[in-house]
């Protein structure tokens, strides 16, 4: 089979589920919506695994090259000779990637959350969103066009959007939509202007043109671009740079992560998905898309390891305060992107030198997997134990056991213990930071020490600590268990069962896949090995943050409360976030709505709103004066005919024969 | 010395003259409708002394035979024909006079001045050269507007009985 | 015979379009008012004729025009008259005082 036969179908089954289960309403369809979705995407999923395997293995290497290829094309808008938008596919090797995981891992929270939501009301719009941010997702991952890659990005935005509102009768669940929607799409603006500056000086908006002229040196465009410059910085550096924002926004970069903790409060499964494993990896994988792009503008590689190093040890050391077992899992992630973001940002182009890249996208694959299993674990904690706090868990490893192995082998996947997928995929990382950068190595490595703590922190609180449960295991509580498992027994359906075993696979096997045989930035695969003895310092400092873990949360004592205590203030900052949201707020509330919405809202009240009420009334007068003629008097009306007609005759006769002659 | 022609149009003419002033100034309705009918058979008249005998009938058949008769059922439908109609308020009455010296002083002076100038040429308007006309297609010809008036007159009969008919939802039932 | 100029007809069809006029601005009885349309439309005729006659006698269009307006000038009698007793039985009366449903 050619792709063109069948590639169109993976993003349009999908398209077809949303269809099909958004049009039928909430009523209808009740029982088999998630069946229907669920086979979709398992077709849609295959047919990845299939398009993959051909990719990589039947077709495979050219040259020693993957080939890119455009097996659909479609002109679409056509602004001028050269400069169209298309709605392509482009296959090349981190699409294809990324196409195997966002179907694997949706297919894999669409079974789950055949239990999970099951009984829900809007059963049947939840999985119409659900299908509809994967085809956005799938379109976005397989754009072959920047401004398609654009008009997908905002469609996740979007299901994102409708997602987190999901519970839309809880005032939290909308505000933390709306707040996701407007930082994303305020850092979207930095991306279209981005694009567009990208387009107008390359132009064309097609990536594979866009990066061969801009790669270039020697091409018109790229002295274009490099000779332009605003505020001593070249065009490039400014387009990289906005598309940066744009991909930072997306991915809960520091300091537009502010949403994706209190994105948290949507379904789990949809936390597994998109705010774990798929959408906010758009950014890396934005970066990862135009890195030969990137790479010729070194400063911009050095903003995106800063913020991508910065955000990953501040996510870390959030995460190591909070309470809610889901916010941790965010915090969580955030750092993990950071970590791909580093990855990316010391990355250069050429042979040992890309290791960064294939590193970054390895994390990127490995990630998808444990961490989508942490969450989706969290989704079965929660949904026994009806809360999201850890105080409320506590000594559930008898009563979940098959929960707990799942979870204990995501935390060690995230860990970085060998054999598990975090390891390789962070291995690389850190030789690929250590190559080129002492300092963000270091970073590196004690984030992840800091993680393995957080990690085991969240897993012994849980599934140990039996101090704090002996009255609430017994008294309350059960009447809620009983309810909350009406089926498949505590730790919910087979189907819940089922995807919890296979990303549980994917945690452990995934780092065996020899990543850089696939997946490198000049296309040039090669092996790749780390050195065993570089790995004993990350690994021994994870052990070690584990150990210290277990004995601050395993059992039931006050060494964690004291030292709380110990630290005090710098306990409370850290545990508020470093008031960055609260910095935000200052911000808007104190000097953007005062300073620039207040004035701009007179304007448009007094003035622009004043001149259209002005018209109206204007007219409503003069109506009212003149509805007096249409005084339904027939006499009254004829007068006026025959006076017009001899005004007019006047007319003719006197004026226009004057005229005439 | 006026000819006799000259003499029977400016009889007809004071004829009509004075039968549409009546008509339009008396009191009683049904004195009215007569009054219209002598003006209209005066015109009639007129028709005849300009030798169009065609037009003198048909203004004859259709007006006087038609319309008027028709204006007298209704009036015999809508009125007492003896009662004394009241006439128009004073200030009304000698604002439409007014309006109606203007307007006629206005129109016979502009007639006056552009003082029309007749040719001489015999006009024949003999009944066969009107039906070839009528029914010609070519240019001259007035089948187009004829057919339309056809269907024009249908409408109008449908029209007529839709718009008088009894609403017979109670009466009938 | 030509003796009578064509002003002087010009002046009969004039004042009785204007008696028309007075006819429709100083009555209050609809059908009064539908007499006076009959009047204007035939002094109308008169020019058309007169018109014909005197300045276009090798043609016919003056004449046509006129039994074309006879044959609308029936059509409208009757609808007008059918309006008025429409009217006349809705409102016991077919003064045009007491009809002015017809504004704003």
């Amino acid at each position: 089979m050619h792709y063109a036969d069948y590639i169109l179908l993976i993003p349009l089954l999908p398209l077809a589920a949303f269809l099909l289960l958004g049009l039928a309403g909430r009523n209808r369809l009740r029982k088999s919506a998630g069946l229907i979705a669920s086979v979709l995407m398992l077709v849609s999923c295959t047919l990845a695994l299939y398009a993959a395997w051909r990719y990589f293995f039947v077709d495979g290497l050219v040259d020693g090259v993957y080939r890119q290829i455009v097996p659909v094309r479609y002109n679409w808008l056509i602004f001028s000779p050269g400069l169209s938008v298309d709605m392509g596919i482009l296959l090349d090797p981190i699409s294809v990637m990324m196409l195997v995981v966002v179907t694997f891992v949706s297919l894999m929270v669409h079974i789950f959350s055949l239990g999970y939501m099951k009984g829900e009301e809007r059963f049947t719009t939840y999985y119409a969103f659900l299908s509809l941010f994967t085809f956005s997702m799938l379109g976005l991952v397989a754009a072959s066009n920047i401004l398609e890659t654009y008009i997908f990005w905002e469609l996740v935005g979007l299901s994102s959007y409708l997602l987190i509102g999901f519970y839309y009768d809880r005032p939290a669940a909308v505000s933390a939509a709306k707040k996701a929607f407007i930082v994303t799409r305020f850092a979207d603006l930095g991306f279209l202007i981005g694009i567009l500056i990208l387009a107008f000086q390359a132009g064309t908006l097609d990536f594979n043109t866009l990066i061969a002229r801009l790669t270039d040196a020697g091409s018109p465009q790229f002295a274009g671009i490099t000779a332009a410059s605003f505020l001593g910085i070249s065009l490039l550096g400014w387009a990289l740079g906005l598309v940066f924002i744009g991909g930072a926004g997306k991915s809960a970069m520091f300091p537009l992560h502010i949403w994706l903790p209190d994105a948290m409060e949507g379904p789990t499964p949809v936390s597994a998905l998109i705010h774990a494993a798929t959408m906010v990896v758009a950014g890396v994988y934005l970066v990862a898309r135009l890195f030969p792009v990137f790479s010729m503008d070194p400063p911009v590689l050095q903003i995106v390891t800063w913020v991508g190093a910065l955000s990953a040890a501040f996510a870390a050391i959030v995460a190591c305060t909070q309470t809610d077992i889901k916010k941790v899992l965010a915090f969580s992630t955030m750092s993990q992107i950071g970590y791909m973001m580093f990855a990316l940002g010391v990355a250069r182009q050429g042979g040992e030198a890309g290791l960064g890249y294939t590193a970054s996208l390895f994390h990127l694959f490995t990630h998808a997997f444990f961490k989508s299993l942490l969450f989706l674990c969290a989704g079965s904690i929660i949904h026994v134990v009806h809360s999201n706090e850890l105080k409320e868990m506590g000594g559930l490893r008898k009563r979940m056991p098959f929960t707990h192995i799942a979870f204990l082998i995501g935390c060690l996947a995230i860990a970085g213990i060998p054999p598990f997928s975090g390891f390789f995929s962070k291995e690389e990382i850190l030789l690929a930071a250590w190559r080129s950068n002492a300092l963000v190595y270091g970073i590196g490595l004690v984030v992840s020490a800091i993680t393995a703590f957080y990690m085991f922190r969240l897993y012994f609180s849980i599934f140990w600590h039996e101090s704090r449960i002996p009255d609430r295991n017994d008294g309350s509580h059960s009447a809620g268990e009983a309810l909350s498992s009406p089926e498949g027994g505590l730790e919910g359906s087979p189907g819940m069962k089922f995807s919890l075993v296979v990303l549980s696979a994917g945690a452990l096997l995934a780092g065996l896949v020899p990543f850089s045989r696939f997946i490198v930035p000049d296309e040039r695969p090669h092996d790749s090995h780390t050195p065993l003895s570089f790995s004993i310092l990350p690994v021994s400092l994870a052990l070690g943050a584990i150990l210290l873990a277990g004995w601050l949360y395993r059992r039931g004592n006050d060494r964690a409360e004291k030292l709380k205590i110990g630290l005090g203030r710098l306990y409370q900052v850290v545990y508020q976030k470093f008031y960055i949201d609260e910095a935000y707020i200052f911000i808007t509330k104190k000097i953007v709505f005062p300073l620039v919405g207040r004035p701009a809202a007179w304007v448009d009240k007094h003035i622009i709103d004043g001149l259209m009420n002005g018209l109206a009334l204007i007219v409503a007068k003069v109506a009212w004066l003149i509805r007096g003629i249409q005084s339904g008097r027939l006499q009254q009306y004829m007068l006026y005919f025959f006076a017009g007609a001899f005004g007019l005759v006047l007319l003719f006769v006197y004026y226009f024969n004057h005229l005439h002659t | 010395m006026m000819s006799a022609n000259a003499v029977i149009f400016y009889m007809l003419s004071v004829f009509v003259l004075s039968a549409g002033i009546l008509s339009v100034t008396s009191r009683k309705i049904f004195r009215s409708a007569i009054w219209l009918l002598f003006s209209l058979m005066g015109i009639a008249g007129l028709y005849f002394w300009m030798e169009l005998d065609f037009l003198a009938a048909v203004q004859i058949a259709v007006y006087v035979g038609g319309i008027v008769v028709l204006i007298i059922f209704s009036i015999f439908l809508t009125e007492q024909s003896g009662r004394e109609m009241q006439g128009p308020p004073l200030a009304r009455n000698i604002f439409s006079l007014l309006a109606v010296a203007f307007g006629f002083v206005l129109t016979w002076l502009l007639i006056y001045r552009y003082g029309f100038h007749a040719g001489g040429r015999k006009f024949d308007p003999g009944v066969g050269r009107i039906g070839s006309q009528m029914l010609a297609t070519d240019g001259q010809g007035y089948a187009l507007p004829f057919e339309l008036a056809s269907v024009l007159l249908l409408s109008a009969m449908i029209g007529c009985i839709v718009i008088a008919m009894k609403t017979t939802k109670k009466s009938d039932a | 015979m030509n003796q009578v100029p064509l002003s002087h007809i010009l002046f009969v069809s004039t004042a009785l379009f204007f008696i028309g006029i007075y006819g429709l601005f100083s009555r209050r009885n609809l059908v009064c008012m539908l007499m006076a349309v009959e009047l204007i439309l035939n002094s109308v005729n008169i020019n058309f004729v007169a018109f014909n006659k005197y300045l276009y006698p090798d043609r016919l269009d003056g004449f046509f025009f006129v039994v074309f307006i006879i044959t609308i000038a029936a059509a409208e009698a009757a609808v007008a008259i059918a309006i008025i007793i429409n009217l006349y039985r809705n409102h016991r009366s077919i003064d045009v005082e007491d009809a002015t449903n017809m504004k704003f």
